[in-house]
C-alpha cells in the first residue's frame, strides 16, 4: 500500500490568471506572481503563512474576519492581504508588533462567542479556528456577560438560571451526512460562498446582520434536507470549524493518512482523498488537483460510498447447478473449476462460438482489458461486448465516421471559455453534476446556454442564469432538430468558410449543403414532427453559430434513439461548419455515463474491433496480439449484447460471463433479457452483488470496490485517472486476479502480478495508449490519450491542426422516424433519465443513504394528460407499452410537455425496462431507451409481472447455509 | 414481446438502409455491404442470406442490391 504525501496547502485566495507577472517584497524576500494575486496568496508562494479565518483558495477573498492584517510600506493602516492585490516593488510586513497586537484583539472576541469543547469537538485537531488561536498565541479571553445583563453568546442552551438563550439554535441533523452545528459557527460565510461560487445552488445564506447572522439553508423553516442543498459537501469541506462537520468524522473520528484515487460513479471522473484511519474509510474529499473536478464533488462521489462495506456484498463465491437451486458457498478454486467445465464443456457441444464475455465500464481499464482478452485469446472467439453498447456506442460510431476518432474533443476546464454553451440531451446537472457546476460558473459570467431535451431539466434554468433558447422537442426527433440547425446556418450563410476549406473536403460540403438547403428541412416545415418552434430554432442556429466560443455537451438523450449516431453525426456536422472544433471553449463532448465508459471502449471491449479502435478484420491489427499472446484470432465481428440474447433465445449462444453489469436491469425489453439469460447453460456474474442478472447465473464470483484494487479509469475526458488500492479486497482478489484465476482454470497461462504490467501490455500493443505507463501517471496525475511521441504529455485538445481521419468528414443526415409510434392504444411518449442522487440501476446508490432523496421511481406526468385520465399526485398507475407493463407511482408537472411522460430506472421494483421495446440504433444496435409509446392509467398497486418476478428473484437469491 | 430473428434482421438491415439510401447510390450500395461486414456477426448474416435467398421480401431494394458485396458466412 502506498501513502502519498499530498501537496495539498490552502494558498487562501483562488490562483490568478494573468501572464503579466509583478515581483514584490514580502518579510524581506522577493516573489514574483501574476497580476491579480492576493498579497496572502503571493505569501503563500513564499511559504508564509499570514493567519486567515474566511479565506480559502476554493473560494473569492472576502476580506471579513480580519486576521490577516499585513503591513505595507508607505501605505496607511493595516489592509487585508486576501482582498489586497500585489504591486510591483511594494514592500510588505507580515508580522509586526502592530499586527500581533491586532491579530490576538480579533482572536478574542472570536474565541469569546465559541464553545471550548475542543476535546469532544468532532474537528478536534482538524480545526482553523483552533490553528488560528494557537498561530497568534492567545492566551486569555476576558470578555464575560455582564453580571446581571443578558446571555450574550449563540453557543450556551441556557444560562445559569436555566433559562433558554433565544440566541442558540439547535444542531441541524437531517442531512444523512453531515451535521449542522450553529453554536460553533463564526460565519466566516465560507460555506455561503462555496455553495454559490464552487456548486452554484445558492442553497445557503447568512440571514440577520450583526449579532444576529446566522449560517441559514433554504428558507425560514427549511433545515438542511429540505432546502434546495444538494449535498455536494463543499461547504463542509469549506468550514473552517466543527459547524459542519460530516457525520463518519464524528463517529469515527480523525482520518490519519489519505490515498488519492478517482471516483468510481459517472463519467467526469472526479479525483478524491480517502482519508483513512486503519483500513477503515472515514471520508472522501474532493482532491484540489484532479483535472476533472478541481477540488469540487457531488453528493455520490463525496458521501455515497456505504455500498462498499453494504451488509449485501457477497464474499464468497457460489455456485449452482440449476437457477433453480438455493446459492451453495464455495470455495475459489471450486467455483472456478465449476466455471471452466461448464464454459468448456459447452463449447466442446455447441461450438467455439457460443460463449461470450460482457465488460464492465466500471471496472478498471486493466480488469477490462482482461476481460476482452479472455474471450479473443482463450474463449477464442470476438463476443465481447460492454455496456457502453447500451449508452454511447453511436458516439463511437458518428464521431469515429466524422472526425476520425471515438472520444470528446476536450478537457472540461474548457468550458471556461465557452461563449454559447448548447446541452443536447443531457442533464448534467441530475447526471454530471460536477460538471455542471464547473458549466454553471461560466453561465453566470455570461456565456449564453441553448439546452435541446424534450423536458425542463433542472439544467434548464438555476440561480443567477436561464437557457437563452429550450428546444423541447418531441422524443425521437433529435436528427430532424440538430438538421434543421444545419439548415439555418447553411442558408444563412452563417457558416465558417475559412474554417470548412482548410480543414473539410469542401465537395462533401458542396454535397451536404445542397441536402442540408432543402426546405423540406427548414425550422418551418419540420416542427410539424418536432413541436419545436421554428423561430426558437433559428434563433439558437444564430446563437450557436455567432456567439462566439460554441462548445456542445451530449448524453444518451442523443444516443439511445433509432437514430442515435445519426445524430452524433449531426452534431459533428454542426461543430465543424462553424469551426467549432480544435481550440479551447470549443468541441463535441460526450457526457459519459458510467466512470470508465470511455476507458472500456478503449480497451476493445466492442466486438469488432480490438484496442485502439481497430477493427479485427485488419490482419496486421491480429498479427500484434497474435504474436503477443500466441493464439490465432478470429477475424470476423463477434456479438454484440443485443444479438447475445437473440442467439441464445434461438439456442447458439449458451455461456456468458458478465463482470459488474447488470443487463438484466438496465437492458432494455427486460422478458427478452430474461428468456435469453434462461436459456444459457452457464451464466458467470461477477459483481458486489447478487443482482439481477445473478437471478439466472449458475457462478457468482464476488467483486471487489473500487477502493480495493489499484488500476485506472479513462474519464470523458480522455483522462487516465489513477485508482488506489486503500484497503484490502474484502473478499480476497482484486477483479483482475478473479478474471486471471479463471482463465488459468479455462487453461491460459496468464501471470500477471500487477495492473501496472496490463497497462504495460496495453501500451505496447495500442499506438493511442503507446506512451502511458503508471510511472508517468504518478508524476503527472493524470494524462489523456492519445500519449505517444508526439505528445508525450497527452492531448488536452483533439484535432488542433487536423483531424485524426484528415479532412473532417460532412455526412449527410436524412431523419427517419422511429417505428416506436404513438397511436390509440399507446398515446404517451415515454422517455426515462437519472435523478441527482440516484446512479444508473441504483445497485450502488439504493445501499447508501442517498435513498432519503430518491427511494422509488416515479412518473412524470403532465397536468393535462393527467386530468384526462383521472390521475392525481401520488397515485398508483399501470404503465403500459408494446413489450410490457409495470406500476409505479406518479408525480404531475410541466416539466415534461404534454404527450410525453419521463421515469428513472434506479429502482428494480419498477421495472421500467419491462416496458423499453427492443428497438435499436441502426449503426450501433444502442437500444431506443428514450422513446417508448405508452399508456398510463390508474391502478390498485404492483402488476402481475413485478409479482412473479419478485417472487422469482427472492427464490433465487436463497443461500444455503454453510456446512 | 419480441419480433421474431428473421422480423429483427429485416427490420435491422432496413435501418441501414435508410441512412445510407441519401447517398449517392453507389456509395450507398458499398457502405451499406461495408457496414454489415463490418459490424454482423456470421450469425446474424447467416438469418439475412435465409431471407435474402428466400427473394428479400421485406426487405428495402438497396439491401437487396449490395446481397452479392455482402460477404456471406462460411458454415462453422
Amino acid at each position: 500500500m502506498k501513502d502519498f504525501i499530498i501537496p495539498d496547502r490552502d494558498f487562501g485566495t483562488p490562483a490568478a490568471k494573468s501572464k503579466a507577472m509583478v515581483t514584490l517584497t514580502i518579510d524581506g524576500f522577493d516573489v514574483t506572481v501574476p497580476e491579480g494575486t492576493s498579497i496572502m496568496r503571493a505569501a503563500a508562494e513564499l511559504g508564509i503563512s499570514v493567519p486567515k479565518l474566511c479565506a480559502t483558495d476554493s473560494v473569492d477573498a472576502f476580506g471579513s474576519c480580519r486576521l490577516c492584517l499585513v503591513e505595507i510600506e508607505g501605505r496607511n493602516g493595516t489592509p487585508a492581504s486576501c482582498t489586497t492585490p500585489v504591486a510591483p516593488g511594494i514592500k510588505v510586513q507580515t508580522q509586526t508588533g502592530k499586527l500581533k497586537t491586532l491579530r490576538k484583539g480579533v482572536m478574542e472576541l472570536y474565541i469569546s462567542d465559541h464553545p471550548l469543547d475542543c476535546l469532544t469537538c468532532g474537528a478536534n485537531g482538524d480545526c482553523e479556528l483552533q490553528d488560528m488561536a494557537g498561530a497568534v498565541g492567545l492566551r486569555d479571553v476576558r470578555y464575560e456577560a455582564p453580571k446581571g445583563g443578558e446571555l450574550a453568546n449563540h453557543f450556551l442552551a441556557r444560562n445559569t438560571s436555566g433559562e433558554k438563550n433565544p440566541e442558540w439554535l439547535p444542531k441541524d441533523l437531517s442531512n444523512p451526512y453531515f451535521a449542522y452545528e450553529p453554536s460553533k459557527c463564526i460565519v466566516c460565510s465560507r460555506c455561503v460562498r462555496a455553495c454559490e461560487e464552487v456548486q452554484g445552488t445558492f442553497a445557503l445564506t447568512i440571514s440577520g446582520r450583526g449579532f444576529e447572522s446566522r449560517v441559514h439553508a433554504g428558507g425560514k423553516n427549511d433545515s438542511f434536507l429540505t432546502s434546495d442543498c444538494v449535498s455536494c459537501g463543499a461547504c463542509v469541506q469549506a468550514c473552517p470549524t466543527g459547524t459542519l462537520t460530516e457525520k463518519s468524522v464524528l463517529d469515527i473520528g480523525t482520518p490519519d493518512r489519505a490515498v488519492v484515487t478517482t471516483c468510481a460513479y459517472c463519467g467526469v471522473g472526479c479525483q478524491f482523498k480517502a482519508e483513512m484511519r486503519g483500513d477503515e474509510l472515514v471520508r472522501m474529499v474532493p482532491y484540489k488537483h484532479g483535472k476533472a473536478n478541481r477540488g469540487h464533488s457531488c453528493v455520490k462521489g463525496r458521501f455515497a460510498y456505504g455500498y462498499t462495506t453494504h451488509k449485501d456484498r457477497i464474499l464468497k463465491p457460489m455456485i449452482r447447478e440449476s437457477i433453480n437451486d438455493p446459492w451453495q458457498e464455495v470455495e475459489w478454486a471450486e467455483a472456478m473449476e465449476f466455471a471452466a467445465n461448464r464454459m468448456k464443456g459447452i463449447q466442446e457441444k455447441y461450438g467455439r462460438q457460443s460463449v461470450g464475455v460482457i465488460t464492465s465500464s466500471r471496472c478498471t481499464n486493466e480488469e477490462t482489458y482482461l476481460v476482452q482478452k479472455l474471450t479473443r485469446g482463450v474463449f477464442m472467439n470476438n463476443n465481447t461486448d460492454t455496456c457502453a453498447r447500451v449508452c454511447h456506442s453511436p458516439t463511437g460510431y458518428g464521431l469515429g465516421q466524422t472526425f476520425g476518432t471515438s472520444a470528446g474533443t476536450q478537457d472540461f476546464d474548457s468550458v471556461e471559455e465557452a461563449d454559447v454553451i448548447m446541452v443536447i440531451g443531457a442533464n448534467p446537472h441530475s447526471g454530471h453534476p460536477v460538471f455542471a457546476s464547473r458549466m454553471k460558473k461560466r453561465l453566470r459570467q455570461g456565456a449564453k446556454l441553448i439546452v435541446v431535451d424534450p423536458r425542463r431539466t433542472e439544467t434548464v434554468e438555476g440561480p443567477h442564469y436561464k437557457a437563452a433558447q429550450h428546444l423541447n422537442l418531441t422524443p425521437g426527433t433529435n436528427v430532424a432538430v440538430v438538421t434543421a440547425l444545419a439548415h439555418v446556418i447553411v442558408t444563412e450563410k452563417l457558416y465558417n468558410e475559412e474554417f470548412i476549406r482548410t480543414r473539410c473536403d469542401w465537395d462533401e460540403f458542396l454535397d451536404y449543403a445542397e441536402f442540408v438547403s432543402n426546405e423540406k428541412y427548414s425550422p418551418e416545415a419540420t416542427m410539424l414532427v418536432t413541436g419545436v418552434m421554428p423561430d426558437a430554432l433559428r434563433d439558437a442556429a444564430r446563437i450557436y453559430a455567432t456567439g462566439g466560443n460554441a462548445a456542445i455537451y451530449y448524453g444518451l438523450g442523443v444516443t439511445e434513439h433509432s437514430q442515435g449516431s445519426t445524430t452524433v453525426i449531426g452534431i459533428a456536422n454542426l461543430a465543424m461548419l462553424t469551426g467549432n472544433v480544435g481550440r479551447r471553449g470549443v468541441g463535441v463532448n460526450p457526457l459519459r455515463g458510467q466512470n470508465n465508459v470511455q476507458g472500456s471502449c478503449d480497451m476493445g471491449s466492442f466486438p469488432h474491433e480490438l484496442p485502439g479502435y481497430r477493427h479485427v478484420k485488419n490482419p496486421e491489427v491480429r498479427a500484434i496480439y497474435e504474436n503477443l499472446w500466441g493464439v490465432k484470432i478470429d477475424p470476423e465481428p463477434g456479438l454484440r449484447i443485443p444479438n447475445m440474447l437473440d442467439a441464445a433465445v434461438e439456442g447458439t449462444f449458451k455461456g456468458l460471463y458478465c463482470q459488474g453489469e447488470d443487463i438484466l436491469q438496465s437492458d432494455p425489453d427486460t422478458k427478452h433479457v430474461a428468456a435469453g439469460l434462461a436459456a444459457m447453460e452457464c451464466v458467470i456474474v461477477h459483481d458486489l452483488f447478487l443482482n439481477e442478472t445473478a437471478n439466472y447465473a449458475h457462478v457468482f464470483f464476488p467483486g471487489s470496490s473500487f477502493l480495493e484494487k489499484d488500476g485506472t479509469f479513462t474519464n470523458a475526458e480522455r483522462r487516465i485517472n489513477m485508482v488506489r488500492k486503500v484497503m484490502a479486497p474484502k473478499q480476497g482478489y482484486a477483479d483482475w486476479e478473479v478474471t486471471q484465476m479463471f482463465a488459468q482454470a479455462m487453461g491460459a497461462n496468464w501471470n500477471y502480478t500487477h495492473p501496472s504490467q496490463i497497462m504495460e501490455e496495453i501500451a505496447m500493443t495500442t499506438p493511442s495508449f503507446a506512451g502511458v505507463s503508471y510511472e508517468k501517471i504518478e508524476t503527472l496525475g493524470s494524462v489523456q490519450w492519445p500519449v505517444n511521441d508526439k505528445a508525450p504529455e497527452g492531448t488536452p485538445l483533439m484535432h488542433v491542426d487536423g483531424f485524426v481521419r484528415g479532412k473532417g468528414k460532412l455526412i449527410r443526415t436524412e431523419y427517419v422516424a422511429t417505428d416506436e409510434k404513438t397511436g390509440p392504444r399507446f398515446p404517451l411518449l415515454l422517455t426515462t433519465g437519472r435523478i441527482l442522487s440516484q446512479y444508473n440501476v441504483g445497485a450502488q446508490t439504493r445501499r447508501t443513504e442517498n435513498v432519503v432523496w430518491h427511494d422509488q421511481d416515479v412518473l412524470e406526468v403532465n397536468p393535462h394528460d393527467a386530468e384526462n385520465r383521472g390521475i392525481r399526485d401520488g397515485d398508483w398507475v399501470r404503465l403500459a407499452s408494446r413489450a410490457g407493463e409495470t406500476t409505479l407511482r406518479v408525480t404531475i408537472t410541466d416539466k415534461v410537455s404534454p404527450g410525453v411522460v419521463y421515469t428513472t430506472f434506479h429502482h428494480p421494483d419498477t421495472q421500467a425496462n419491462v416496458i423499453t421495446t427492443d428497438f435499436s440504433d441502426w449503426a450501433t444496435n444502442c437500444p431506443e431507451y428514450k422513446v417508448t409509446a405508452v399508456q398510463v392509467s390508474p391502478s390498485n398497486g404492483p402488476s402481475e409481472w413485478q409479482e412473479e418476478y419478485n417472487a422469482q428473484a427472492a427464490n433465487s437469491r436463497r443461500i444455503l447455509a454453510a456446512e | 414481446m419480441s419480433a421474431t430473428p428473421a422480423e429483427k434482421i429485416i427490420r435491422m438491415a432496413n435501418q441501414i438502409s435508410q441512412f445510407m439510401e441519401s447517398k449517392p447510390h453507389q456509395e450507398g450500395l458499398t457502405l451499406l455491404a461495408a457496414h454489415i461486414n463490418d459490424f454482423w456477426e456470421p450469425r446474424m448474416r447467416t438469418h439475412l442470406f435465409a431471407v435474402l435467398d428466400n427473394g428479400g421480401a421485406g426487405l428495402r431494394p438497396l439491401v437487396v442490391e449490395a446481397a452479392s458485396l455482402i460477404r456471406r458466412p462460411v458454415a462453422a
